[in-house]
């Protein structure tokens, strides 16, 4: 099973407003929960999600411990050129993942 | 009670009223047999009504039901999968009618709550003292794009049986071998809520005999459901290889359909069917929304004690329509709770105090001839809402003469609940 998902139309024409959709596979652990013996479970969240267009960032969200699990986080941005779109998510533990995908604007 | 178009019972009491002391108008009410309408004549309502009589022979109870024979949907999958056939599904209503119910075989078109009549499709109109909504479901076409009554004719959802459930059966039959069949499942709440899952089993047990080379996907807008590991076990024993599941989490929700070409659109995926079955979203049936008793959700709000409406007075509502928190939508639980409805109808009409119910559901999976497994539950109002008071999962490592066992369980399960709202 992927971690990361990812929707990017393949192509587009210049200046179309396009669609982003992203999926990541995470716990999302809120660190307000309690084991039956009374200890906290720990936070475990992704903290931030950054989406670079070209190496230029166009796109980032702060997550907090009220997003469920499996954060699903859909964007628009216009297509000017075309590129590579690069994905980060960061989280608590040392959390780290990446992920890409082209575009061709015509 | 007679289908009629004459003044109302609370027309002529209304006007009585006028000349009578509203005091002396009470016990004139309470005398006369209490008429109950009962739109829906499937488990649900079927078990309300009969229960009605039984429970006061002097009642007048009408069912409501367009369709002169009831197609059940418990084991409906196995007609899909050709190891039944469709007319061991069906039932009429002579049973219930000798009963002493007034059968109408119309649609109700409209419900007036204030007057307390319903319309028939035929035009005419009939008083009630008490009505009770068991339409089932509806489908909710709005809710997945593409998708509507026309192209459920060309990707069934087979999700209330009879056409439906032949129309999936044929292009089963018909579907060369190596075809992708592709089945796609709501979130919830859904009407039976494992059955897409037996389905896939069923379906795979055809396809392993007839077309092997074929393959299932399931397209899932829920990442975790009823008899999960069960199922998962079964499939890796009977059927390796040939089911995949993709979850919400793994990008499972279907976002939109085209039945022109056969494609299925995920949030990140999409996929082409030789077979689909689109389940869509659904939604309490047509006639609890035009009554006033479905709110936005689109399902109906009630009392777990009475079953009576939060929305619209004099009005109660039972079975897959309901909003009956951890209780299924199931055949079973769908009669438990017509049972315990007319109860606390018989029990409001006698002045007395309603009883707190205690519901029984059984739900049976088959996914193989000969191979079946359960879920068993009683569920209780708490606080507002119905729980699960205890709730028993056949277990995950039996062997296959508890299966076996199951199965046999299952179809006298069937006889039995047929036999109680149709025999």
């Amino acid at each position: 099973m992927p971690s990361a998902l990812i929707n990017v139309p393949k192509k587009a024409r210049r200046g179309d407003v396009i669609e982003i959709k992203t999926l990541m596979s995470h716990i999302m652990e809120t660190g307000y929960r309690h084991t039956a013996s009374g200890d906290v479970v720990a936070r475990d969240i992704i903290t931030s999600f950054t989406c670079r267009f070209n190496g230029q960032e166009v796109f980032r969200a702060d997550l907090f411990p009220a997003i469920a699990a499996n954060p699903f986080i859909t964007f628009f941005t216009t297509a000017t050129e075309s590129g590579k779109f690069e994905f980060e998510w960061i989280g608590d533990k040392g959390f780290s993942e990446t992920a890409q995908a082209s575009i061709t604007v015509e | 009670m007679a289908v009629t178009r004459h003044p109302t019972r609370r027309d002529v009491v209304r006007g009585a009223a006028v000349v009578a002391a509203a005091a002396l108008a009470r016990p004139a009410l309470a005398q006369a047999a209490a008429r109950i309408a009962v739109i829906g004549g499937g488990f649900g309502g079927a078990a309300c009504a009969r229960a009605l009589r039984r429970l006061d022979a002097n009642l007048q109870v009408t069912l409501i039901e367009p369709n002169k024979i009831f197609t059940a949907c418990p084991f409906s999958n196995e007609v899909i999968a050709g190891l039944r056939e469709i007319s061991a599904q069906q039932f009429s209503y002579d049973k219930v009618a000798a009963d002493g119910i007034t059968v109408a075989a119309q649609a109700a078109t409209k419900v007036d709550a204030q007057a307390r009549t319903v319309t028939l499709s035929d035009g005419a109109t009939l008083s009630y003292d008490r009505l009770v909504l068991a339409p089932g479901i509806d489908m909710h076409f709005d809710g997945l794009p593409g998708y509507d009554e026309a192209a459920a004719e060309k990707m069934p959802h087979a999700w209330t049986a009879g056409a439906q459930t032949m129309l999936l059966r044929r292009q089963l039959e018909a579907m060369d071998d190596g075809g992708l069949v592709v089945i796609a499942v709501p979130a919830a709440p859904l009407r039976c809520p494992p059955a897409p899952y037996e389905r896939a089993s069923l379906i795979a047990h055809y396809l392993k005999a007839k077309k092997p080379k074929s393959k299932i996907l399931v397209l899932d807008a829920k990442d975790n459901y009823s008899q999960q590991k069960l199922f998962e076990k079964a499939w890796a024993e009977l059927y390796p290889g040939m089911i995949e599941r993709i979850a919400l989490s793994q990008g499972g929700r279907v976002t939109s359909v085209d039945p022109a070409t056969g494609e299925i659109v995920t949030d990140f995926g999409n996929y082409t069917a030789a077979v689909a079955n689109v389940i869509p979203p659904q939604r309490a049936g047509r006639i609890a929304d035009i009554a006033g008793a479905a709110d936005h959700t689109g399902w109906c709000p009630i009392d777990p004690v009475t079953f009576a409406s939060k929305l619209v007075p004099n009005i109660h509502v039972i079975g897959d329509a309901a909003i009956a928190g951890g209780i299924p939508k199931s055949a079973s639980a769908a009669a438990a709770q017509g049972r315990a409805c007319a109860a606390a109808i018989v029990n409001a009409l006698a002045g007395k105090p309603p009883e707190t119910p205690r519901l029984d559901g059984a739900c049976y999976n088959t996914v193989a001839p000969g191979y079946a497994f359960s879920l068993k539950g009683i569920y209780q109002p708490k606080e507002d809402q119905y729980a699960e008071a205890e709730v028993t999962t056949s277990p995950v490592d039996a062997p296959r003469e508890v299966r076996q066992r199951e199965a046999e369980q299952a179809l006298d399960w069937f006889r039995t609940i047929t036999g109680d709202a149709f025999g």
